[in-house]
């Protein structure tokens, strides 16, 4: 339904097929382990068999031997960066630790950690002579949970880690790189104010982003100097920065060519491969393609982190909260730069507190470096916070979205860690959950139990870079630097034709590299069409007044006595549609060429609300989920299938959190199931279709009110799934995944 | 004056005051202006000529990409953040 | 480099030969060989599916074939399943029901499909999602590629119904 105050979008809010559609169905769509350049050689990755040691040799004599091998790389082939901080749009980085984990100095501090590489003219030939590569280490302590990572007695991971709490730095090392703390209001005495308080602690397993596409890159360092990185990235231009700035050669030296991109939710962003490529390939004279094999994506990149979380909450008998505290540690694998930040920051940010506490701790320990997955840091926070609001709702006999909507923030409320939101539609996902018709069905059955959570996601802004040029024959060719992994060619276009009055299909996008336009940071934070789509925009709106004065010269008139409408052009009785003027240009001026870049300061704010319905087998503890409805702020949805797409997908990647997904460690620190087989990943099989309900909520800071959608719905699941099986067998699961071996145990515990 | 929240963590430096009132058109200015009053606070908020790493700040519900050339009104309300990313 | 053997086979339809190495696998010749990429590689070991092709009819992870098992055998992939300049309606029905967001898993999952409409035409919905179990997609939550096989199905069968978007459980509602 579409309310009378809202604009007749004519493009927004339909359900075009995707630009890039038919390559993607055919086979056709080039990804980066499609690519073959002339002369191609392929490399391979010697990782560290443990998790903790000293590297005393690495003797690569034999494989270099080997007739076949072009090059063997090690750190020694890099060049020394100091503490040197890099800024890459989307956050900072630590040059040094960025080095080190591409090829380990001196220590390896995770099993999996690269170590060497070696390019040879087959990939077999490259896998064996890897094999002849020879480290000898000298194993250390391993830690992999967060708490014990924590104690005084931990295996020190570095050094030179001191903990930083906003500023303040310690005086001795330890593996807490971050403190953070906010507090707001007399947290004490709010508390004293409670009828109830819920006082629980979580946690989580370390889990995967999982995307299906191994990480690949190949790297051609060109006789004049030149290097060009073909690779599967969120962002060709942080890519770019990234090898440069781990090589020390200028970025106008390196051209980022982002392939198509099969999944990425975070997890490819940071570099692994193109600087490694990039220096086989300098000392090989030819093109280096590295592809992961799957146990190296697990072993070698991106977990989220595996967390301990701590949350009280205090309640009047009718319902109001009066006070929170959270302690949260989040464990950021073997280098600084966890997502502590935004865990804290999200943990009370559905909620209006009047006095909150909360701390938070960014962990080192002997796991790969994590990186972010689908709004970093929030899942971990939210299945704490949303479990123990059902559990208050139950205390206090109230129901669990009516609590929520007691106390759900609006536009104005005061978060935890000081902002206020600007308008926002947590209320209204919450009454729109409430009207579904699944909140309405009854659930009959026995062992079922139906659980609620709500989550929130940030959003980010950031900078995008677009143009666009008139074709002859009405249609326009729109360039953007967005890699695109879920539609985003379309979401863009879209509203580029929307702008202009043209059918979206008239608009040609392409994703360009790093030398075709201007920067453009990740496609992540769901920033995409929200800030590359207003970068659309605006191309639409300078091309528009071009067009304008174009039809002011074919009238011999004022160009402001030109008017648009739904692309029609028309002064005095005269018209011309954008087509017909499209074809006049060459005569009336030349080319028309539209250029925006945009740097909108988020957040734009996406709350959600997530039902589902369980049933628990009693023998075996395996869950079934009978129904699940997604509901979501969606801003204005601009094309509805792929925001279906992405609430379903996240939710879906919840569930997987929520009930099988986990890093299984033995006691050495070696992960035990680094495959899909036993890594488990939900299938076809283990859902059920996923209803959606888009809540649109305009976001007041884009023309068409667009919010981001890609990673809120990841949020709430494990709280939803956690509550709906307290539901249906009276165990409150508060430990991720809720998998059969763990539920059986729960069970079988409050039994006797 | 814009309003400066500051973080529970560096009250210390502030003797405990939560909310300040700061003078100053830029965040730059706004810093410095800050650390005048409580010496030490520009050493926890800035790296150089840079806002600290692993820091955003928040200038009346944006977070500020512009870093110390931020602009800042009379009425602004400023928070210093951890900086959030995205996947 | 071990020996080569020549394998004869037939790939969409042509007759194809090709030499290989003994441990090559089929995903591998397809792909690097004779550049056919449509077939994607996610694990290499017939965990997820990406690198689906019909061997005979039958869905098989390519991963897990070798080269020189296509001896005398009829490979169908992703390449071969558009009639010269129209999709396959599974290929369409994706399409249009946006039943895929990285791409990656696709050419995986229209192939599994593909077997399993060319031998059930008409599956339920736990059928489909039974056969298609061996296919891992991380973007979806498969509602969207679920719904394209069941319209898939009924436009094989002529079926009047409308595509992809006809199903309910979408809806939209908008507040100010």
């Amino acid at each position: 339904m579409t309310s009378p105050q809202s604009k007749p979008y004519k493009v927004i809010g339909t359900r075009p097929v995707r630009h890039d559609g038919v390559d993607k169905v055919t086979g056709r769509a080039v990804y980066g382990s499609d690519l073959q350049p002339t002369g191609v050689v392929y490399g391979k990755i010697v990782r560290s068999p443990i998790a903790h040691g000293r590297i005393k040799s690495i003797d690569t004599s034999a494989a270099e031997e080997v007739k076949g091998v072009l090059a063997v790389a090690t750190a020694a082939d890099f060049p020394h960066l100091a503490n040197k901080i890099a800024e890459l749009g989307e956050g900072s980085v630590n040059l040094a630790h960025l080095a080190a984990n591409v090829l380990a100095q001196g220590k390896v501090l995770y099993k999996g950690h690269a170590v060497a590489a070696v390019a040879a003219t087959s990939p077999h030939l490259a896998e064996e002579a890897a094999q002849l590569i020879k480290v000898e280490y000298e194993p250390l302590p391993v830690v992999t949970w967060v708490l014990d990572a924590m104690r005084e007695d931990a295996p020190l991971l570095h050094d030179d880690v001191r903990t930083n709490s906003m500023g303040k730095k310690a005086a001795k090392p330890s593996n807490v790189p971050t403190h953070i703390h906010f507090e707001m209001g007399d947290v004490d005495a709010a508390f004293a104010k409670a009828d109830v308080i819920v006082e629980r602690e979580f946690k989580t397993a370390s889990v995967h982003q999982g995307y299906i596409e191994p990480h690949v890159s190949t790297a051609h360092w060109n006789q004049d100097g030149h290097l060009t990185v073909w690779t599967s990235t969120q962002g060709s231009f942080t890519a770019r920065q990234q090898t440069a700035e781990l090589l020390q050669i200028p970025v106008s030296q390196v051209t980022v060519i982002p392939c198509e991109i099969g999944g990425g939710f975070g997890g490819k962003i940071a570099v692994y491969f193109e600087p490694v490529a990039a220096i086989l390939s300098r000392k090989c004279g030819r093109p280096v393609k590295l592809v992961m094999d799957r146990d190296e994506v697990f072993e070698g990149t991106g977990p989220t982190p595996g967390s301990f979380v701590r949350i009280k909450l205090g309640a009047t008998k009718d319902g109001k909260l009066t006070a929170g505290e959270a302690w949260l540690a989040y464990d950021a694998g073997a280098f600084p730069g966890g997502m502590i930040g935004p865990g804290c920051m999200c943990v009370f940010s559905c909620y209006e507190l009047p006095a909150a506490r909360v701390d938070g701790y960014d962990v080192l320990d002997n796991k790969p470096k994590t990186q972010a997955y689908r709004a970093p840091g929030a899942t971990q926070a939210a299945f704490a916070c949303e479990s123990v609001m059902d559990e208050l709702a139950e205390k206090l006999g109230i129901d669990p979205i009516e609590l929520r909507l007691r106390n759900a923030v609006k536009e104005g409320s005061r978060r935890v860690d000081g902002p206020t939101y600007p308008r926002i539609g947590f209320i209204e996902t919450l009454q729109a959950a409430k009207n579904s018709p699944h909140w309405k069905s009854p659930l009959v059955g026995s062992n079922r139990g139906r659980g609620i959570a709500s989550g929130f996601w940030f959003n980010i802004g950031l900078k995008s870079s677009a143009s666009a040029h008139v074709n002859s024959d009405g249609t326009v060719s729109l360039v953007e630097g967005s890699t695109d992994i879920g539609g985003t060619r379309t979401s863009v276009a879209m509203q580029l034709a929307e702008t202009l009055g043209i059918p979206a299909e008239a608009v040609q996008p392409r994703v360009a590299d790093t030398d075709g336009v201007g920067y453009t940071d990740v496609t992540g934070g769901s920033r995409v069409t929200f800030a590359t789509g207003l970068a659309a925009h605006k191309v639409g709106l300078d091309i528009a007044r071009q067009m304008t004065e174009r039809a002011a010269t074919l009238w011999e008139c004022d160009p402001a006595e030109v008017e648009c409408v739904d692309g029609v052009y028309k002064t005095n009785g005269k018209s011309i549609t954008f087509q017909e003027l499209a074809g006049k240009l060459q005569s009336t001026g030349g080319p028309v060429v539209g250029r925006a870049a945009v740097d909108p300061e988020g957040p734009s704010n996406g709350f959600g609300t997530h039902i589902v319905d369980v049933e628990v087998d009693p023998e075996t503890a395996k869950v079934t989920v009978l129904r699940y409805t997604v509901v979501q702020d969606a801003g204005r949805a601009i094309h509805p299938g792929y925001v279906e797409g992405q609430m379903q997908g996240g939710a879906v990647q919840g569930i997987g959190w929520a009930l099988n997904e986990e890093y299984m460690f033995d006691e050495q620190g070696r992960m035990q199931n680094p495959n899909y087989l036993d890594y488990r990943m939900p299938t076809a099989l283990d859902v059920p279709m996923i209803e959606t309900i888009i809540v649109e909520v305009p976001n007041p800071a884009h023309p068409f009110g667009v919010r981001g959608v890609g990673e809120t719905p990841i949020v709430a699941p494990p709280a939803a799934m956690a509550n709906a099986i307290y539901r249906a067998t009276g165990t409150r699961m508060r430990e991720l995944p809720m998998s059969p071996p763990r539920l059986w145990a729960a069970m079988s515990a409050k039994k006797s | 004056m814009a309003q400066v929240h500051i973080p529970a963590a560096w009250r210390d430096l502030s003797g405990g005051a939560s909310v300040i009132d700061v003078p100053g058109k830029s965040l730059r200015q706004i810093i410095a202006a800050l650390d005048r009053q409580f010496p030490g606070m520009a050493q926890r908020a800035c790296e150089g000529e840079q806002i600290a790493a692993g820091l955003a700040v928040s200038i009346d519900g944006g977070l500020t990409t512009r870093g110390l050339l931020a602009a800042v009104r009379p009425d602004s309300e400023i928070h210093f953040l951890p900086a959030i990313g995205g996947g | 480099m071990g020996q080569r053997i020549h394998v004869t086979t037939e790939i969409n339809g042509e007759h194809v030969e090709f030499l290989c190495e003994a441990r090559q696998s089929l995903l591998e010749v397809l792909r690097d060989t004779l550049r056919l990429t449509g077939a994607k590689e996610g694990c290499n070991n017939g965990n997820c599916g990406a690198c689906t092709v019909l061997l005979d009819g039958e869905p098989v992870d390519s991963c897990l074939v070798l080269g020189v098992e296509a001896e005398g055998a009829s490979i169908t992939t992703i390449e071969g399943i558009a009639q010269q300049a129209h999709l396959h309606p599974i290929q369409q029905c994706f399409l249009e029901g946006a039943a895929l967001q990285c791409g990656i898993c696709t050419p995986g999952f229209i192939m599994s499909a593909k077997a399993l409409l060319d031998r059930d035409p008409q599956p339920s919905e736990e059928t489909i999602r039974f056969q298609l179990a061996g296919n891992l997609c991380r973007c979806t939550g498969y509602d969207k590629i679920v719904r394209a096989v069941q319209d898939a199905a009924s436009r094989l069968a002529g079926s009047s119904k409308n595509p992809a978007t006809s199903k309910t459980s979408q809806a939209r509602a908008t507040a100010h």
